[in-house]
């Protein structure tokens, strides 16, 4: 479904990616692993059209879609949730949502349906939903960040460290969503430091160092190769 | 030495009416300003541009209410176009750029007015004749009217942002453009159209002012530089505060013209506007500087 060859991108005169190649098929979490600074955000970025790759292809559906504008990905079905959340600060909660659902071809019944479903895997949004969104806790705004994603309806989330910074009460509601994206058929790609749970919920691991992917191995091969584990990631 | 109470009613007055104008010149800046990093140096010849077409136009159909509204559509497409072609190009680059390319818009407007409509003012005939005893001035109703209208203009603004699916795309637009677009949000879009409602509001500013002060090509000027020390003090990108420092700093100019010269008085928005350099850089009408 989504497909990088030979990715390349520079920030200025700095080459971040190395001819990066990742492949996400339809429904699938993939981990993306690796230390700080190694690129996985930039990844990410790249494929959101943040940033303009400088070499290779990035393929969605058979869909060429490097260099294109970000807005015209998430029609596609593409959504992602920064590391930094990026929640509209002074939009409310239900207005953070409506950012996503004020589309074409989504009539009032649907979004209604739409914000009942994230109303139901997260209570809190719906207590806050008239509150600001700069006044949720961290753990809150993560959510937040993840359900307007949902709001998308897509079919691939690139998802960049859910878990940072979270209690581990909240770490558990991370896992639990992805679980239930994975159940409907939304693809996520992963960025994560935290091992055990991208080990647990990704069927697939890549692991970055230096803007390259270095090793890549079905995850349930990794559990058992604390080598490379050892070597890539230092823990 | 005493002011006479009834001076300070009338200039009270007259400070709220040119501060309702000048907020509404100001209100399209800050919002231009505010989403897309702009410093718009063009706007008082929007506001020149809707003067013009709305005398045109009131020459054409005697009605002053159609000139407002074909002035404001009128411009606003011109703005939108401007935008499209000469400062979308301009996006991401140093907002140097922008300052050079929307000075070089207000140019382009100054000469083609000159060239289309002359270099003598016009004025607009109002179309609210009466007036009202103020103590020993017979004050006319359409000053107040202005103001009463500058002001359902700010606060339909108000409402437009706040609520329906375009007030949630520029207010998501201003606050994160990147998260914008990576939530489908067409930001080149709502660049536009932001562009197209700053340029209105200028527009329908410059028909208001048409009968107070008549409409030149060369008027722009002088309504860049007040809005300009409005949104500066009032706070970058911030309408709320655009709005009450267009009330502070025209009362300030009326007050002082009760002692010095009007000519002199304008002297106290520089010096408001020094001072809120000095002290207060982001703005005397935010919440807290960060």
């Amino acid at each position: 479904m989504l497909t990088l060859r030979d990715v390349h991108t520079f920030y200025g005169k700095s080459h971040i990616l190395h001819g990066v190649s990742i492949d996400v098929s339809p429904g699938e979490v993939v981990g993306l692993l690796g230390r700080n600074g190694v690129g996985k955000s930039t990844t990410l970025k790249t494929i959101m059209g943040l940033v303009h790759p400088s070499e290779g292809h990035i393929n969605f559906e058979g869909r060429e879609i490097a260099g294109w504008a970000p807005h015209r990905l998430p029609p596609l079905g593409i959504a992602w949730v920064p590391e930094e959340r990026r929640i509209f600060r002074l939009l409310t909660v239900l207005e953070n949502l409506r950012t996503g659902l004020d589309r074409p071809g989504v009539d009032q019944a649907r979004q209604q349906a739409l914000l009942d479903k994230v109303y139901g895997h997260f209570p809190v949004l719906r207590e806050r939903r008239d509150q600001a969104g700069g006044t949720l806790s961290g753990g809150e705004q993560q959510m937040l960040a993840i359900a307007r994603a949902m709001m998308l309806e897509p079919k691939i989330i690139l998802l960049d460290e859910p878990t940072e910074g979270l209690m581990p009460r909240m770490v558990g509601q991370i896992r639990e969503i992805i679980r239930v994206l994975h159940e409907e058929g939304v693809a996520i790609l992963l960025v994560e430091q935290n091992l055990p749970l991208t080990l647990e919920v990704a069927s697939r691991v890549y692991i970055m160092e230096k803007g390259q992917i270095r090793h890549h191995a079905p995850a349930a091969e990794l559990r058992d190769h604390h080598d490379v584990i050892r070597q890539y990631l230092g823990v | 030495m005493g002011i006479p109470f009834d001076q300070i009613i009338i200039q009270t007055v007259n400070g709220i009416v040119n501060g309702m104008i000048l907020a509404l010149v100001a209100s399209g800046l800050t919002l231009i300003f505010g989403i897309m990093d702009v410093v718009n140096f063009a706007h008082g010849d929007l506001v020149m541009l809707g003067g013009f077409t709305g005398a045109t136009t009131l020459a054409l159909t005697g009605n002053f209410w159609v000139a407002l509204l074909a002035a404001a559509i009128v411009v606003a497409v011109i703005g939108m176009a401007l935008q499209a072609t000469a400062l979308r190009p301009l996006i991401g680059r140093d907002p140097l750029t922008t300052i050079l390319a929307t000075f070089g818009i207000s140019l382009v407007l100054q000469k083609y007015a000159l060239w289309q409509w002359g270099p003598s003012a016009r004025k607009l005939l109002e179309p609210i004749t009466g007036q009202f005893k103020l103590f020993y001035l017979e004050y006319p109703w359409y000053r107040v009217a202005t103001a009463l209208l500058a002001a359902a203009i700010i606060g339909s603004l108000y409402l437009f942002l706040r609520f329906g699916k375009y007030g949630i795309w520029i207010r998501a637009t201003t606050q994160d453009r990147v998260m914008a677009q990576a939530m489908g949000i067409p930001v080149p879009l709502v660049y536009t159209l932001v562009f197209g409602i700053g340029a209105a509001m200028a527009a329908a500013s410059g028909v208001l002012f048409g009968p107070l002060g008549g409409v030149t090509q060369n008027m722009g000027a002088d309504f860049t530089l007040r809005a300009f020390i409005v949104v500066v003090v009032g706070g970058m990108g911030n309408l709320g505060g655009s709005i009450l420092a267009s009330m502070f700093i025209s009362l300030l100019e009326a007050y002082a013209s009760l002692v010095v010269s009007p000519a002199q008085a304008v002297i106290v928005s520089f010096v408001a506007l020094i001072l809120t350099l000095l002290f207060r850089p982001t703005g005397l009408f935010v919440p807290t500087p960060k």
